[in-house]
């Protein structure tokens, strides 16, 4: 009986799995579909991956969206050690909790209303939409979470440190430097990472700041996506799906490797 | 020496609280500021009036329904597999297995199922292959349900799966010692204690599903308006921002009764514990 409930249970498992997985699959199976439809595997071909890369207006929002992932990945890792640093060292522990919690409204928050009030904030700001309303947009709701992955780094180092530093003549920005921003390397990792994975990936905030002459691939995959299917677009998830694995065990490989020196 | 510290200090402190201001407390304040201006831009509050008219008040329970649907079938199929997947061996890499889709754009992933639950499309042809006949499936209430737990399944499990994982494996032992079933232990022990689980989930879940957009419009045809399509609507299409921004605020009234109610459930729990 036991074994009977085994297998059930491995059957679910894959189940979901199946599920899971299959969408993804019919995306990358098609991509090679001689036919031009999502129905119907006709014949195998490369023409959609071939015309993806003469699309000069595609290859363009591709740099466009790397430029503003690692851009606003930036910007909000530093934005967000400076956040956990004001949580970290501020006295009060009434200044301490109302900064975390405004810092976790725009975790919360969905993404329709951070793109609508960014369009309102970037309009009375008069900052035209665009490149930097969007880099702005996406470093705004980055930054939360770099601070949010940095913090127990902080909090987890041991005060006396700080201190044993200071003794032996360390400036401000000594102490900094060589040892907080040092002990605090695998939490600025995963914030970096982190950000440059939301970037990659958001749709809905962008798509309220882009304005017009502007998109990301994100935009521009649902722009097409409405006018039907196109198998450009499948050749070009299935590009992403790649470049997405890469970046999880990349990831991954680093985190392990992180995790490795902390315990040696 | 302590003065640069206290420099420093202050420097962090400055610099956090003008960015928390610029982009987190003011977006939120023109946000209601604007809720009071009609199209025209005057002053009113004919927008709150227009909320509370049959046509809004339909589509925010609608929104809601669709919302606690979506959660309720992502919990329904994801705690079981949470469970299950406690029990694997590798169990790390099977959790990567699961999450890892989450990773791939989810207009990317709401694109294949135009394909999959196209007219011509897979599901179609399985369909027709046994006998029942080519069906609408796409632009249909049943998509876009589907469309959305599929997307949200991972963020429901990672919770669970997490809360399941702190749960002391004694605890279920004892209550098997103790004679009862396995339903029992699972309804008295196993449940109760990864609640906390459950209810982060349901927040992961419930809040995006009330505001999502581009799944109603790719996937249900604009059949289904939730709030968050027709903020979209109000402030993309029809530019009346006012109105936009009116429903934005009960969108986030609904968001922090949401977070209360699935808060308050803990404390009560901890109450009776």
């Amino acid at each position: 009986m036991k074994r009977k409930k085994i297998k059930l249970a491995n059957l679910y498992l894959m189940a979901v799995f199946f599920i899971l997985y299959a969408p993804i699959l019919y995306l990358v199976v098609y991509s090679f579909n001689s036919g031009g439809t999502m129905s119907g595997f006709e014949g195998f071909t490369l023409e959609w991956y071939a015309s993806l890369f003469t699309d000069t207006r595609l290859l363009v929002i591709v740099l466009n969206t790397i430029v503003i992932a690692l851009l606003s990945a930036t910007i909000s890792t530093i934005l967000g050690v400076i956040g956990a640093l004001a949580i970290y060292t501020a006295k009060q522990k009434y200044t301490k909790t109302s900064l975390l919690s405004l810092n976790n409204v725009l975790i919360v928050s969905p993404d329709v209303i951070i793109g609508a009030s960014f369009l309102i904030l970037f309009t009375m700001l008069g900052i035209q939409l665009g490149f930097y309303s969007v880099l702005l947009a996406h470093i705004a709701f980055s930054v939360p979470i770099v601070v949010i992955l940095v913090l127990p780094k902080l909090q987890e180092m041991s005060p006396t440190l700080i201190d044993a530093s200071r003794d032996l003549g360390a400036s401000t920005w000594d102490v900094l430097t060589k040892v907080i921003l040092p002990y605090i390397t695998p939490g600025i990792f995963a914030g970096f990472f982190t950000a440059l994975t939301y970037s990659l990936d958001d749709f809905a905030v962008t798509f309220f700041v882009t304005g017009n002459g502007f998109a990301t691939l994100a935009v521009e995959v649902y722009s097409r996506a409405r006018q039907g299917i196109s198998l450009e677009i499948n050749a070009l998830s299935t590009l992403l799906f790649l470049f997405t694995l890469l970046l999880v065990i990349g990831y991954y490989v680093l985190a392990r490797r992180g995790a490795k020196e902390v315990r040696r | 020496m302590n003065r640069t510290s206290q420099t420093a200090k202050t420097v962090y402190l400055t610099t956090y609280w003008v960015w928390i201001a610029l982009f987190v407390i003011a977006p939120l304040f023109l946000v209601l500021y604007y809720s009071f201006f009609d199209i025209e831009g005057n002053l009113s509050l004919e927008n709150y009036r227009n909320f509370f008219t049959s046509t809004y008040l339909t589509m925010t329970l609608s929104s809601f329904w669709y919302a606690f649907l979506i959660t309720f079938f992502s919990l329904l199929i994801g705690y079981p597999t949470a469970y299950l997947l406690t029990k694997t061996k590798h169990k790390q890499l099977w959790l990567l297995l699961i999450i890892l889709p989450s990773w791939i754009n989810l207009l990317l992933k709401a694109y294949a199922f135009l394909g999959i639950f196209g007219t011509y499309g897979i599901t179609n042809q399985f369909l027709e292959a046994i006998g029942i006949g080519t069906q609408q499936i796409l632009f249909t209430d049943f998509s876009f349900v589907f469309v959305s737990v599929y997307i949200f399944i991972p963020f429901m499990i990672l919770p669970v799966y997490n809360a399941i994982e702190k749960l002391p494996p004694s605890l279920v032992d004892a209550s098997r010692d103790l004679g009862a079933s396995n339903w029992t232990t699972f309804r008295r022990v196993i449940f109760p204690l990864t609640l906390d689980g459950v209810k982060s989930g349901i927040q992961i879940v419930f809040i995006p599903a009330l505001s999502l957009f581009m799944i109603t419009r790719l996937i249900a045809g604009n059949r289904v308006i939730t709030l968050g399509t027709a903020i979209e609507q109000q402030f993309l299409v029809t530019q009346n921002w006012g109105m936009g921004s009116t429903i934005a605020v009960f969108l986030i009234l609904a968001m922090v009764l949401v977070m209360v109610i699935t808060r308050d459930w803990g404390a009560k729990g901890a109450v009776r514990r």
